[in-house]
């Protein structure tokens, strides 16, 4: 019954066998105990179970997770660097963009590949980024302004290489 | 260059969130995310008819599914008297079906697996032979004489009419009636909708069987009232019981009761031996938890001609489903909805209430409000819009004119509630000044010369919150106090335990911001616990914006207590007489001489170390606080409308709040409580519906059908705020958490009814959706 598969997570081979009925959620959850990723809704509304896939973001509620085989999977385990926070979540923090937690997760990735996209957002750009990530608590006020905040400092840091470069020769 | 000196955290200080930095890296600890060895799993097998006999279960199929367990029927549970549990309004709510299905959704059994893939596939086996009943959908049907009886079981019973309840004075209001120059009625429905939080409900029971010991992990509100509410229920020895509530993905009252999906793993584990899982999915969450409102009201303003409200008289229907199961005081039946006279100085009001059963959920929470304060204030609000258009002034205008006044306070209302502090027109006033009323207004008259539709509506709510006092506001008996437990170590950083539970309010910051103004302990050396009824004071729980004005008052209480004790230990180090003992933000000293003086740190390393004679070692204190008087948040929302004649379509163009919650702990988390509440607001008022065909199926049990707003919809609120301490509260706080889900409907409904108004247009219920706006212009051939 089993089908073997095997997922890139946060840089790291994963293989496994699943039966091929399991979401991707399920397996990122339960299989690999990554429960950074929610479940809100089962029907890809709510978004809680963003992850992304090849860098796009996908709700993992409606993807079998034999249909990830082969694929770079990024979850929000994964947006630390050497222990250092993502741009993105210092943003979160920082602008207040969270209560509860629940949807931070899928917000955040959401919203780090619109800034790969579009490094610079209007507040409208952000706001139909997040049209398919729903949030109970904050009323997306500060999520905004986190995104905001975050495009600054990716914008800011990118620049930082590149003067550095420029400087030297 | 100067450097920033870091928040301590004191009080009025924004400091950053200490849960975020779990939260941020995926690392929250909720109830799904609780894996046990050996964990079995759950799922439902629930009624796919409102209302009908079961005429026989068949598990048969189910239990030959590999991988399954056991299957749960209400004839097993009724073996252990299990089949029926009590509900927080004392009534009585089947667990599993035994004799009739009575709500769409309603559970009828449960199978147990070692995977909740195949416990899913088992469920869907489950065969019942039902023979379908006559649905009543609505209260009104449901008080028709012959209606069919949904409560055939409960021994009395002989109708549908569950509760008839009254408030205030009914000879004084008829006699201001009769004086009235005018008489102003509305008649509005607040439909049936959902707290919804994003992560629904479940349960991890593990009981186990060698030591009878069950440990729960609960999404729930209220742990410590569950832990009671369990031993009731199952007969289990309190003792035995601890419950966990881990963190929680939204609250909003939904995980305020007791559902048979709790009970049934329960009494799974302790059958099987092993732990049980279940989790909801969306759709066991919509269709069978906690609903909120589903009130017809009626309201009826006494005025004089000049504007002056005399009386207020109001008749209310609650639709309360199958079981009578509202989340509210026991003496209380319809809630505190008799607070209905609001933020106006009323002389006489008449509130009368009345509930019928119908085949639907059962619930009746608060969503995000206290016990059915939205429903009143919605009411209120809307009704004194309708006075304004009636009597052709302006919305702000009759409010001004019967405003409870600053010097009125503290106020005793007609329907009974002593409202402790309020400065209405003033709130009123920065909400004015921040929209820009009167350009509005002119902008609004230019604009109806040209036949577009532009609204301005107006709210200026009185909440009531943080029950207590516990004589007169209990849960099924259990007083409404709350609790606090400091344990300040020898290295003067504490451990401070609650006996309310955050459902993402922020209570691991603020609560310790507390600590920290009443004892200078900085806000980071305060670890906050809650949810742990083995390792917590007993408390009530948060909802009903309870934990600031009560757990709030203890944490400041408990903190006061052992500041009186560190006093005598500084005394004892500085050698002084504890009189002479001052003590300013962490320092004590001897009165005059500031400059010598013992910090919080160095005292509380005494109280272990170095303590006078014939005093207790230790800094460790617990308070139970009962609270003489709720708390009454106000506040004034302003919206800004414009309307699509061609297609009925609502754009909010501007939302100014402005919110008087007291004093405010953590300014930034009391800003983004209110975002949430206006959002949530905005949702019931244009979205959110769970309504019923004529056949009882629930249309509105999956985010396709129940709406929610997303960031493309929501409004950009602007904020605004004063500050009217609460003269009972240790610290002036009042409780912010429900203010705009309370205040904001009406404002969002009023604005829309302004820009309509002058067409003839009084109400058109919420949700208020293109399709009923252009309805209702295409009635006055206003549509175009």
């Amino acid at each position: 019954m089993g089908q073997s598969i095997t997922v890139t997570v946060n840089g790291e081979q994963r293989s496994a066998e699943v039966e091929p009925r399991l979401l991707l959620v399920h397996f990122l959850r339960e299989k690999l105990r990554l429960t950074g990723t929610h479940i809100g809704c089962d029907t890809t509304h709510c978004g809680a179970c963003t992850v992304l896939v090849d860098g796009t973001p996908v709700k993992s509620c409606t993807m079998l997770a034999v249909q990830a085989d082969g694929q770079q999977v990024t979850t929000v385990e994964g947006l630390l660097t050497g222990g250092a926070l993502h741009p993105m979540q210092a943003a979160f923090k920082e602008e207040h963009g969270l209560q509860c937690g629940f949807c931070t997760p899928g917000m955040m990735l959401t919203s780090i590949a619109l800034l790969k996209d579009n490094p610079d957002p209007t507040d409208d750009d952000i706001r139909w980024a997040l049209s398919g990530n729903i949030c109970r608590c904050t009323g997306y006020m500060n999520i905004v302004k986190a995104v905001k905040s975050a495009a600054v400092q990716m914008k800011a840091a990118a620049a930082v290489p590149a003067a550095t470069a420029a400087a030297r020769s | 260059m100067a450097v920033e000196t870091p928040l301590k955290g004191n009080i009025g200080d924004s400091i950053k969130r200490k849960e975020d930095d779990r939260f941020i890296r995926g690392k929250g600890n909720y109830l799904d995310d609780i894996s046990l060895p050996g964990m079995l799993h759950m799922a439902i097998n629930r009624s796919p008819f409102a209302h009908a006999r079961i005429k026989s279960i068949n598990t048969s199929a189910a239990q030959a599914v590999p991988g399954v367990v056991a299957v749960v029927t209400g004839e097993l549970l009724a073996q252990h008297k299990l089949a029926w549990m009590p509900t927080l309004s004392g009534d009585t709510q089947a667990v599993l079906a035994t004799d009739k299905v009575r709500f769409q959704g309603q559970e009828v059994a449960c199978v147990i697996a070692n995977d909740p893939y195949v416990a899913r596939d088992a469920a869907a086996l489950i065969e019942v032979d039902y023979d379908v009943l006559q649905a009543v959908v609505t209260p009104q049907q449901a008080l028709e004489p012959g209606a069919p009886l949904i409560r055939d079981e409960k021994e009395g019973q002989k109708d549908n009419h569950i509760y008839h309840w009254e408030a205030g004075d009914k000879a004084k209001t008829d006699a201001a009636f009769e004086k009235a120059d005018k008489v102003v009625k509305l008649d509005t429905f607040y439909p049936r909708c959902h707290p919804s939080p994003l992560e629904t409900c479940g349960i991890v029971a593990d009981v186990n069987p060698a030591t009878g010991h069950a440990t729960l992990y609960m999404t729930s509100q209220a742990p410590h009232a569950h832990r009671t509410l369990f031993a009731i229920v199952a007969g289990l020895p309190e003792q035995n019981i601890r419950i966990i509530s881990p963190d929680i993905g939204g609250g909003f009252g939904n995980k305020v009761p007791i559902y048979p999906g709790y009970v049934v793993a329960t009494a799974a584990s302790l059958l099987i031996g092993k732990p049980v899982k279940w989790v909801e999915d969306r759709s066991d969450n919509l269709i069978s938890t906690g609903f909120a409102r589903d009130f017809h009201m009626s309201g009826e303003l006494a005025l004089r001609n000049d504007g002056r409200m005399l009386g207020l008289r109001v008749k209310m229907l609650s639709d309360n489903g199958a079981f009578y199961a509202d989340a509210q005081p026991s003496k209380f039946r319809a809630g505190l909805f008799h607070i209905v006279t609001g933020s106006y100085d009323l002389q006489a009001a008449h509130v009368e209430t009345d509930g019928a059963y119908t085949n639907k959920a059962p619930g009746g929470v608060a969503y995000r409000c206290s016990f059915r304060v939205t429903e009143a204030s919605y009411l209120i609000e809307r009704l004194v819009e309708s006075a304004a258009l009636e009597m052709k002034m302006d919305p702000t205008e009759i409010r001004l004119k019967n405003f409870i006044k600053p010097e009125q306070f503290p106020y005793m209302s007609a329907t009974g509630f002593e409202y402790d502090s309020g400065d209405y027109p003033r709130a009123m006033q920065v909400a004015l000044d921040k929209l820009g009323y009167q350009e509005l207004r002119k902008e609004q008259a230019e604009k109806r010369k040209k036949g577009e539709l532009m609204g301005i509506g107006v709210a200026s709510f009185t909440e009531v919150v943080g029950a207590g006092p516990g004589k007169h506001y209990d849960i099924v008996g259990l007083r409404m106090f709350d609790s606090a437990e400091l344990r300040v170590h020898p290295t003067g950083k504490a451990i401070l335990k609650l006996g309310v539970k955050s459902q993402g309010q922020g209570h691991e910051t603020t609560f310790a911001q507390i600590v920290t103004e009443e004892l200078g302990i900085p806000a980071a050396d305060v670890e906050v616990q809650e949810g742990d009824t083995d390792n917590t004071p007993y408390g009530l729980g948060t909802y009903a914006s309870r934990s600031t004005p009560v757990g709030g008052a203890a944490t400041a209480v408990v903190s006061r207590k052992l500041r009186d004790k560190a006093k005598k230990i500084a005394a004892h180090l500085l050698e002084a007489s504890e009189a002479d003992i001052e003590f300013d933000h962490g320092k004590f000293f001897v009165r005059g001489s500031p400059s010598k003086s013992k910090t919080i740190q160095d005292v509380a390393f005494a109280a272990y170390t170095n303590l006078p004679e014939g005093l207790e070692a230790g800094l460790e204190g617990v308070t139970y606080y009962d609270p003489p008087n709720m708390t009454y948040p106000f506040g004034t929302y302003l919206v800004v409308v414009d309307i699509d004649r061609g297609t009925g379509q609502v754009k909010v163009r501007r939302m100014v709040a402005v919110d008087d919650c007291g004093v405010r702990i953590n300014p930034m988390v009391v800003e983004g409580q209110i975002h949430g509440g206006l959002t949530e607001g905005f949702g019931i008022a244009f979205m959110e519906l769970i309504t019923f065909d004529e056949e009882g199926n629930c249309i509105g049990s999956n985010f396709t059908d129940y709406l929610l707003p997303t960031a493309w919809e929501t409004p950009k609120f602007e904020m605004g705020e004063t500050v009217t301490p609460s003269p009972h509260h240790p610290i002036g706080a009042k409780g912010v958490g429900e203010s705009a889900t309370v205040g904001s409907p009406a404002a969002y409904v009023n604005a829309v009814i302004d820009a309509v108004g002058h067409l003839g247009i009084r109400n058109i219920d919420m949700p208020v959706t293109s399709d009923k706006v252009w309805a209702a212009l295409n009635e006055k051939g206003a549509a175009e």
